[in-house]
């Protein structure tokens, strides 16, 4: 931990540069191009707010601001996991070539990905103000919500990325898990309320799930003006450090091989 | 008094390899459905480099020779620290090292400049180093205004020039280089060729160059490390050694 600590301290600027690199050359090629980033999460908001809203109808408030901010947080998820998967076997030339702490490159891109839920949460503001949903203090909390996310997330990266590197088709499997969670998560309907029948199914649903849990915790301090679960977000940050320590720790010991491998 | 600390200062060892055993595992790449049934069967082994040995003094340039496949570039490889060995140990007593090796890091889709910064930075360099040597390094590579053009609209030539320009300014204790003396048109290369020189004569600068040029080998270094199929041949003076390498290639 103490070497993933120094490691941190020596590498991040160069994290944040590449991060920045990379953001700059995507939209390198046509300046419009940063519209998708966009444009993007916007239509994918339409698309479901027409069709759970317009064709099944719910009584869910502030439909199209609960479908976004879901898809804020599913995104980040979701481009994580796929990221992380072929992320050494992508970054071959430059394993090969010059040692980097392997999980240097998932921070990396994983502040890309930040980066684009920080647009993405923009545009979810913007829409709530539209929608006239009440601004309140209890928004605040979405803070410790995302770094939650985030810690999780990276956790599970971490392993993904170290298993990506010796199984070929993981990234087969993981796009069935991505589906499957996709799903489950409530991106498009609300867990609570359509399952209120079957409470215990309804709980693991929402608690077994970091991101069906983080994207509940954010419609309810932004559209519902709760509290979040402290105790349930205190349970995910120590998994999520568990899950980080164990990556850091398998990805030491092993990524020196990595170079042999690809 | 002053002598002896001298002495002591010129023996100062700067890499030691000892023992040095890399093993490329057979295990390779597999899927999911593969490594079920792959559990039980043995994973097959290639040993690279085979019990390696050799110290090499501050200052000194050591040019490694042996035939193609023979482990060279595994060695440097784990010098620079991208593979650690499987046995045995790399000590470099503190020195910084740097593979000098051909555009690591590049984003072609961004310019010239900001490509001097990744690389730079992916090195080991701060932020302010780099900016100190920016100039330095562009005025070397000598591309004209094609250093404010996206990476991916240069020739093959000024992406090596450029490239090159990177690692040979950004300098560090230790230089690991493997056959890149070779870039660029003429007049390049023998702009390179100088400025090796001229690094290489750095006395605090310890280098290892691999190269198949004995030419090159002869004209730059002081010592020659020769492996055969990962084992350690021989270590010592050029005059030495070079003369039994090359009579034993001819076989």
């Amino acid at each position: 931990m103490k070497k993933f600590f120094y490691n941190l301290r020596k590498y991040y600027k160069y994290a944040i540069y590449s991060a920045k690199a990379e953001l700059k050359s995507e939209v390198a090629d046509s300046y419009l191009n940063w519209l998708w980033w966009v444009i993007e999460p916007l239509c994918f908001m339409l698309i479901y707010t027409f069709v759970f809203g317009v064709v099944f109808p719910n009584n869910e408030k502030y439909f199209a601001s609960f479908v976004f901010i879901g898809l804020t947080a599913w995104d980040f998820f979701n481009r994580m996991i796929n990221g992380s998967v072929k992320l050494i076997i992508n970054n071959r030339d430059l394993v090969t070539k010059v040692y980097i702490p392997k999980y240097i490159l998932l921070l990396s891109k994983s502040f890309t990905y930040v980066f684009k839920m920080g647009i993405s949460f923009l545009i979810a503001i913007a829409l709530m103000i539209f929608q006239h949903v009440p601004f309140t203090w209890h928004m605040l909390f979405f803070i410790p919500i995302f770094i939650v996310l985030y810690i999780v997330t990276f956790g599970i990266g971490l392993l993904l990325m170290h298993f990506g590197v010796t199984l070929n088709d993981l990234g087969n499997l993981t796009n069935i898990g991505l589906k499957m969670v996709f799903y489950l998560s409530g991106v498009f309907y609300n867990i609570s309320a359509k399952l209120s029948s079957r409470p215990t199914l309804c709980f693991l649903l929402l608690r077994a799930n970091p991101i069906a849990f983080c994207m509940n915790e954010l419609r309810k301090v932004f559209l519902e003006q709760k509290l979040p679960s402290f105790e349930g977000l205190g349970i995910w940050l120590i998994i999520g450090i568990l899950l980080c320590m164990i990556g850091v720790h398998v990805i030491h010991k092993n990524e020196n091989s990595y170079a042999k491998v690809i | 008094m002053k002598k002896v600390e001298k002495e002591n200062s010129k023996k100062k060892i700067a890499v030691t390899v000892q023992d040095l055993y890399i093993t490329y595992r057979g295990l390779k790449k597999t899927s999911i459905r593969a490594s079920w049934s792959k559990m039980k069967s043995r994973v097959e082994l290639f040993p690279a480099l085979k019990g390696i040995n050799f110290e090499l003094e501050e200052g000194k340039i050591l040019g490694i020779v042996g035939r193609n496949g023979s482990g060279k570039s595994t060695m440097l490889r784990a010098i620079a620290g991208i593979f650690s060995p499987d046995k045995g140990m790399i000590d470099l007593h503190g020195n910084s090292v740097s593979l000098l090796s051909i555009g690591v890091g590049f984003n072609k889709k961004l310019t010239g400049k900001e490509n001097i910064y990744l690389s730079g930075m992916l090195l080991g360099f701060s932020e302010e180093q780099i900016r100190e040597k920016e100039k330095e390094i562009i005025a070397f590579a000598d591309i004209g205004d094609f250093i404010h053009k996206p990476v991916k609209t240069y020739s093959s030539g000024m992406y090596s020039k450029l490239a090159f320009a990177i690692t040979a300014i950004l300098e560090t204790d230790v230089m690991l280089i493997d056959e890149v003396l070779s870039v660029g048109d003429a007049q390049f290369k023998e702009k390179s060729y100088n400025k090796m020189k001229e690094l290489i004569s750095d006395e605090h600068r310890t280098v290892l160059i691999v190269s198949h040029n004995m030419d090159t080998i002869a004209s730059l270094c002081n010592e020659v490390l020769w492996i055969n199929d990962g084992c350690f041949m021989e270590h010592g003076p050029v005059e030495e050694v070079l003369p039994k390498y090359k009579e034993f290639m001819k076989q």
